[in-house]
């Protein structure tokens, strides 16, 4: 049973990006709305996956990832990060800092289903 | 004496003549005995013969046998390719099916989660919030403005951008330009030529798409989009639903909540009206 962070600013992507994971047998659906929140919900909970927007509020994605990795209780944690920057350098610096994979807005449903399975089996 | 040789004489022809007749019978024996083994011979062949003749008839027989097995496998094999691949085949339509009912469901959630949102407040500001989020992250725009028409100038003016500074966004005539006339026949626009997209200079007359936003067939404002995002390199069907969608939903949820925010700001002010005028008998 896989818990999923869902860390984004957005309740129109945080929506849509649950009801794509959900589906993933037995997964339950953690939110958040920015890094602070995010860090918060992982100290709470026992997080397999977390899904990060990158451009957010008081903390953005990148720095999450950052923090995550260099925590010992989660730098082993997967990171999809999924944002709006399609640029090639974004997705060079995310994946540097940490991330395990870069998706770009707007999502496909399948290949992000896809993903995170690979990630959670 | 001459007796005895009488004697002697007849016993010798007796003698001779048995001996003949030994002799005879012994020759008799001996063609006996050769016919017997000419006819053990010829009987030794005849059953060489039948017994090549009997072996010959049970290979053939087998091979019959065999040919008739070969056959049934033969066509038991044919049979089984022809399920195979009609099972291949089946698969294959399931495969696609899947495939495409995989896509609908995740376009009814898309469409789903962009109308629930849209109604899911009566906040103005959190509409167009919503509005901006549904344009930006489910059809992968980077830079386009809402614009809103007032009634007594009928004008379009801009109300919310992404991208854009909302300062340098004018106002708009209704029928003057692309955007006007969308604003005036209530039908979408869409750049034929993508490749025409300016890139440096923006042209915030110039959209590649515009949508109006219609209650029934009253327009109440226009989407104007002038970029998407460089991972976004053609609009897709479930875009085209939901510029339907934001043409019709948006357009509800946008006058509904604005309905709402002025209804509430007058019963703010009446209230207060009303407030002051029972305080002042007090006095």
């Amino acid at each position: 049973m896989p818990n999923i962070l869902i860390v984004e600013d957005s309740p129109t992507m945080r929506q849509l990006i649950g009801f794509a994971v959900k589906r993933i047998s037995g997964s339950k659906i953690i939110e958040a709305t920015d890094g602070v929140d995010a860090l918060k919900k992982l100290s709470s909970e026992k997080i397999d996956i977390i899904l990060a927007d990158i451009n957010m509020p008081i903390m953005d994605g990148l720095k999450l990832v950052s923090l995550v990795r260099g925590n010992p209780s989660y730098k082993n944690i997967p990171i999809i990060m999924i944002t709006t920057e399609g640029a090639e350098e974004d997705k060079k610096k995310a994946l540097a800092i940490g991330a395990n994979a870069y998706l770009t807005k707007p999502i496909q449903t399948q290949e992000l289903m896809k993903l995170v399975n690979s990630f959670i089996s | 004496m001459t007796h005895r040789v009488e004697g002697l004489m007849e016993k010798e022809s007796s003698i001779s003549k048995m001996a003949d007749e030994f002799l005879q019978m012994f020759k008799k024996g001996e063609e006996f005995t050769k016919d017997l083994i000419k006819e053990n011979e010829r009987l030794r062949f005849r059953i060489a013969q039948l017994e090549e003749a009997i072996e010959k008839a049970g290979d053939e027989e087998r091979t019959r046998l065999y040919e008739d097995r070969i056959r049934m496998l033969e066509e038991e094999l044919n049979s089984l390719l022809e399920r195979s691949r009609e099972v291949e085949e089946e698969n294959k339509d399931f495969a696609s099916k899947y495939v495409e009912v995989e896509t609908e469901n995740n376009n009814l959630a898309n469409l789903y989660v962009a109308s629930y949102q849209l109604h899911s407040t009566l906040d103005f500001n959190e509409v167009l919030r919503i509005v901006i989020e549904i344009i930006i992250n489910l059809i992968g725009a980077e830079k386009f403005t809402v614009f809103l028409m007032d009634d007594k100038t009928n004008e379009l003016i801009p109300v919310a951008s992404e991208g854009l500074s909302l300062d340098d966004m004018p106002k708009v005539k209704t029928g003057k330009g692309i955007i006007g006339k969308v604003a005036k026949e209530g039908e979408s626009y869409f750049l034929e030529n993508r490749a025409q997209t300016p890139t440096v200079h923006l042209d915030v007359s110039n959209p590649i798409v515009c949508i109006p936003l219609k209650i029934k067939e009253h327009v109440i404002g226009v989407i104007s989009i002038y970029s998407l995002f460089v991972q976004k390199t053609a609009f897709t069907n479930i875009d085209y639903e939901l510029f339907n969608l934001l043409a019709g939903h948006a357009a509800t949820a946008i006058f509904s909540s604005r309905l709402y925010t002025h209804s509430e700001r007058k019963l703010t002010t009446i209230q207060s009206f009303l407030d002051l005028l029972k305080e002042k008998p007090r006095r």
